[in-house]
């Protein structure tokens, strides 16, 4: 017999069965001989473990774990320095933000060994002797089809640091930095919950984030099709 | 109970539902879209404090001042540099695309030996040492053997430290065979050589000008120093001054002009002539004629023969009816056209055809530059200027030995500025032919520095011929182009962005003015400066040449010469006369009458009496048997392609619509009648037959174009270069030959004869 033959046979057993049930003969309630419980009992598990896959491992797939390369300690900067987050990552002359101060910069002060702790170690080892920038990874960088300014809202908009950072001047050393895997940016965007909840201002920073802030603080809702602010406020 | 089929249906089921009810979808598709709008291979700029470069940018004659933004070593932005004289921070596509030029992979990134075929492309890479003294060497070699004078140079232009170094090396060498390339500055510096006794460059004063006569100029094409043209024209919109565009094609000038003019093709100087007629005829000429010119009234010579002037010949000869016969453009609209022109305050009529890059006929110069002496603007606000060449070049004269003396003296291979066409310094176009073994003489060797001739001049194929003939071939070019893929050697020169340079006298700018052209970040690969290459390549010759070159680098050579510039180029950019006036035409002229000629008698600086050249209507014939090609073909130009030295970068022909350009077909513009008439419709392929050659193209209708004409663009076609920029349409001049202007023996080909037929 071919398989199809076989298939025929099959399906047609089914089709007398179940012209067996409708003519009274057969008991579909009957949960002896019918898979009714393991169909309950699959259907659970099978939503379990695609849950636990979900909500548990998927996360931990997505992103990869990466250390910074120096424990940096904001704390113990700000302590040091007169002007806040400003000190280091201030606006250039000419308005633009300067972001991650650069080695040279760091070597203002740090040109010699302050103190004997071991990042200063390693960092005066790897990066000062060796003329290095540090490859810091940025938790707050957004991808590149938008169009931050720093300017338009710190110096325009008189926007506070932490209300997008966070207290991340208080860290005494550098969370982990989450990687997606996929994107290559980092798990600030979307926030730490995978839920997409978000508690603080600063707890997410997606496109919805920046719009919902733009229409409070601009009333603008310029685009027709998003309600949002216009498209081209952010991507160029 | 019993597992069945369905229990694991249902677990897909509940796997469907928990993956539903988790993030990971909604997750992966937001993420999927992230990084798909994030390619990581798209390049994006560094980011990290800017410093900008002002330098001045050389891909056209127009010399503007650019601002190159920087971000650590990588520069990222070419900008129009604020407040410069010619361009005020405005820039154009192609400036815009210098980067895509300094970074694209069309550079040559150290000196090349060829080792396979001319043009094969095969290279092996040498060091400077072997090239320079491979180049000094075959020049010696040629010298030894009495031939210096078979040596050429071939530059775009001859101002300037670079090319005069070039001459130089020729000059003390034994070769009068500098070339510089052609272009609309070869007739006009004729024409205000004949009329007005100077050798100057013509300066325009647009800015100030309130009626525009332009004979075919691309006056918002890249005619002149192309962004001061494109604000003067967006400046006289606000001024209110009159522009008239004398064009057979709806250009993009025609089309923004006041008054569009569609004038027979290559009749531009009859209209013009019609208007002189009827100014004169209704005595609406300003008193120059008659008070500050000579030959304007019949005149006696020193040999006492009578000679028409001006005036009899236009009133004879130029009626609004019969110059409307040769133009296509009704009489009445001529006389109007010549009240308005008169009329206006500060009248000026111009020429050129689109970018000016053919010289033209010096008759039809002549013709149209009468037309601002009958209105007085010679030298006037508004008017045409003689901007004096610059003079800061003030080097001694080389010592010549014997051998250099000896060459010198066979005379140019080109005739030029011989006794047959005194006035004239280049005839590039003669080259070719020259080159074939048709001159006097071969030509051994051949060196070219900043132009592309194997692309730029008409009748590539007669061109790559002349090249085969030529023993040695040595190109300085920063990019693989196609004269440095025919060369033997090649030498590549920084690019424009990783140099320092003068840059003298902006096409058709009206002020002494010196842009400086300095490097913006280090050289990124192993070349060399041509100026120093030249240096090194005179100082292996030795004797009286290396004498001629006492300079120990080009830097040294640049700043002693520009000495007292110096700073004003280091600080602002530029240096410029910005009081600068010319002498008013009452101070008179170095003609020989002292006065501006209509009618040139006796040629000065040579000995060749002649009769009276007066402004006429001399018709230049295309090329072509009317019956075997019954269409003329004609080239324009856009702002969206270069045709100069340099290709069209990518961010340029991203710009170039599908009317012009579709995938890599290009398409030639033809008259709905014309296309009705071979049977034609929007987008058929075509075979395009010219006397010089054939191309396949496809057909765009368009009602801008007369009928039996047939309009291509310049500045497609390229062979050389890279992926980017190679085989994207034709080269025009593949199709296209020079015809020999009677007067100067420049090219005047407006056009040539052409057949096109369904492919």
């Amino acid at each position: 017999m071919s398989m199809t033959d076989e298939k025929a046979h099959e399906t047609s057993t089914d089709a007398a069965s179940q012209n067996g049930d409708l003519s009274g003969h057969g008991d579909i309630e009957t949960p002896k001989d019918g898979p009714g419980g393991f169909i309950i009992l699959f259907f659970i598990a099978g939503l379990v473990v695609s849950l636990v896959v979900g909500w548990g491992l998927f996360p931990k797939l997505l992103y990869s774990q990466k250390k910074q390369p120096i424990a940096f300690n904001h704390k113990l900067h700000m302590a040091e320095v007169e002007h806040g987050c400003e000190s280091c990552h201030y606006f250039r002359e000419d308005g633009s933000f300067s972001g991650i101060p650069t080695l040279e910069e760091c070597m203002s002060c740090h040109e010699n060994a302050i103190g004997e702790s071991d990042a200063e170690g390693l960092f005066m080892a790897e990066y000062v002797y060796k003329g290095r920038e540090v490859p810091w990874y940025v938790y707050a960088r957004q991808p590149d089809c938008v169009f931050f300014s720093h300017a338009a809202h710190v110096s325009m908009g008189e926007m506070e640091c932490e209300t997008c950072h966070g207290d991340v001047g208080e860290s005494e050393a550098p969370r982990v930095y989450e990687e997606n895997r996929i994107t290559g940016y980092s798990r600030d965007i979307w926030g730490k919950s995978i839920a997409g909840l978000k508690i603080n201002s600063y707890d997410r920073m997606k496109m919805d984030d920046c719009a919902e802030c733009h229409e409070t603080m601009t009333g603008r809702r310029t685009s027709v099709q998003t309600q949002y602010d216009a498209c081209f406020v952010c991507h160029k | 109970m019993k597992i069945d089929r369905r229990c694991f249906l249902s677990l897909g089921v509940g796997a469907a539902a928990g993956v539903a009810l988790s993030p990971l979808p909604w997750k992966l598709l937001d993420d999927s879209s992230i990084w798909s709008q994030n390619w990581p291979w798209t390049p994006v700029p560094k980011d990290g404090a800017a410093s900008y470069v002002h330098s001045t940018c050389t891909l056209c004659p127009g010399g503007c001042g650019i601002t190159v933004k920087k971000i650590g070593d990588r520069a990222v932005k070419i900008e129009g540099k604020a407040g410069h004289p010619v361009n005020n921070g405005g820039v154009c596509i192609m400036g815009l695309s210098g980067l895509q030029l300094l970074y694209g992979p069309t550079r040559v990134q150290s000196p090349l030996k060829r080792v396979g075929e001319r043009g094969e492309g095969k290279w092996k890479e040498i060091s400077w040492q072997e090239a320079i003294a491979e180049v000094a060497g075959t020049l010696q070699k040629i010298r030894a053997e009495g031939d210096a004078h078979t040596v050429a140079g071939i530059m775009e232009s001859d101002r300037g430290t670079v090319p005069r170094l070039m001459q130089r090396l020729l000059t003390a060498y034994g070769s009068p065979n500098f070339f510089r390339m052609p272009s609309m500055q070869d007739s006009y510096e004729q024409a205000l050589y004949l009329m007005q006794g100077v050798r100057a460059m013509p300066g325009f004063d647009v800015e100030n000008a309130d009626f525009i006569l332009s004979f075919g100029s691309g006056l918002i094409e890249g005619w002149g120093a192309p962004v001061r043209m494109i604000q003067a024209n967006s400046n006289w919109r606000s001024t209110g001054a009159h522009v008239v565009q004398v064009e057979p094609r709806l250009s993009n000038t025609a089309a923004k002009s006041d008054e569009w003019i569609p004038v027979k093709p290559g009749a531009e100087a009859a209209l013009a002539l019609g208007i002189a007629h009827v100014m004169i005829k209704e005595n609406r000429c300003s008193g120059f004629a008659d008070q500050a010119a000579f030959g304007f009234d019949d005149f006696v010579d020193d040999e006492g023969r009578t000679h028409k002037g001006f005036k009899q010949l236009v009133l004879e000869s130029y009626s609004p009816e019969t110059v409307a016969e040769v133009t296509g453009i009704d009489s009445r609209r001529i006389v109007d056209l010549a009240r308005a022109f008169a009329a206006a305050k500060r009248p000026i009529a111009l020429t050129g055809r689109g970018r000016g890059l053919t010289p033209g006929s010096v008759s039809d110069v002549m013709a149209i530059h009468a037309l601002n002496a009958l209105a007085g603007n010679i030298n006037a606000d508004g008017g045409i200027w003689a901007v004096p060449e610059p003079d800061y070049i003030e080097w001694p004269a080389p010592e010549m030995d014997r051998v250099a003396v000896d060459g010198i003296q066979k005379g140019r291979i080109d005739k030029a500025g011989g006794s047959e066409i005194p006035y004239t310094q280049y005839l590039l176009n003669r080259f070719a032919l020259t080159a074939q073994g048709k001159g006097d003489y071969p030509i051994k060797a051949l060196m070219v520095s900043e132009a592309n001739p194997a692309y730029s001049l008409p009748d590539t194929r007669m061109f790559q011929k002349a090249l085969d003939a030529i023993p040695f071939v040595v190109s300085f070019s920063s990019y693989m182009d196609e004269t440095a893929l025919q060369a033997d050697l090649i030498l590549p020169n920084h690019m424009y962005l990783e140099r320092y340079e003068e840059v003298p006298a902006p096409a058709g700018y009206s002020k002494p003015l010196i842009g400086l052209t300095r490097p913006v970040i280090k050289p990124l690969y192993n070349t060399k400066h041509v100026g120093d290459t030249l240096i090194g390549i005179a100082r292996q010759l030795g004797g009286n040449i290396a004498k001629a070159f006492p300079w120990t680098d080009y830097e040294s050579c640049l700043r002693n010469t520009i000495s007292g510039k110096w700073d004003s180029l280091m600080r602002k950019g530029f240096w410029w006369n910005a009081a600068y006036k010319p002498a008013p035409a009452s101070n008179g002229f170095d003609t020989a009458s002292g006065k501006f000629e209509f009618a040139v008698t006796i040629p000065r600086g040579t000995d060749k009496a002649g009769d009276a050249l007066l402004p006429k209507y001399q018709p230049i014939i295309p090329e072509g048997d009317i019956a075997e090609f019954p269409l003329l073909l004609m080239p324009y130009e856009t702002m969206c392609l270069s045709s100069g030295y340099t290709g069209s970068p990518p961010f340029m022909m991203k710009t170039v619509p599908d009317t012009v350009l579709k995938g890599n077909t290009g398409l030639v513009e033809i008259s709905p009648e014309t296309a009705t008439s071979l049977n034609l419709d929007e987008g058929d392929p075509v075979m395009l037959t010219t006397p010089k050659g054939q191309a396949n193209l496809r057909v765009h209708l368009s009602d801008g174009v007369p009928p039996g004409i047939l309009a291509m663009p310049r500045g497609l076609g390229h062979r050389a270069y890279d992926d980017y920029m190679a085989d994207k349409g034709v080269n025009i001049n593949e199709l296209m030959g020079p015809v020999e202007d009677p007067v100067s023996g420049l090219d005047a080909a407006w056009g040539i004869r052409a057949n096109l037929t369904k492919a």
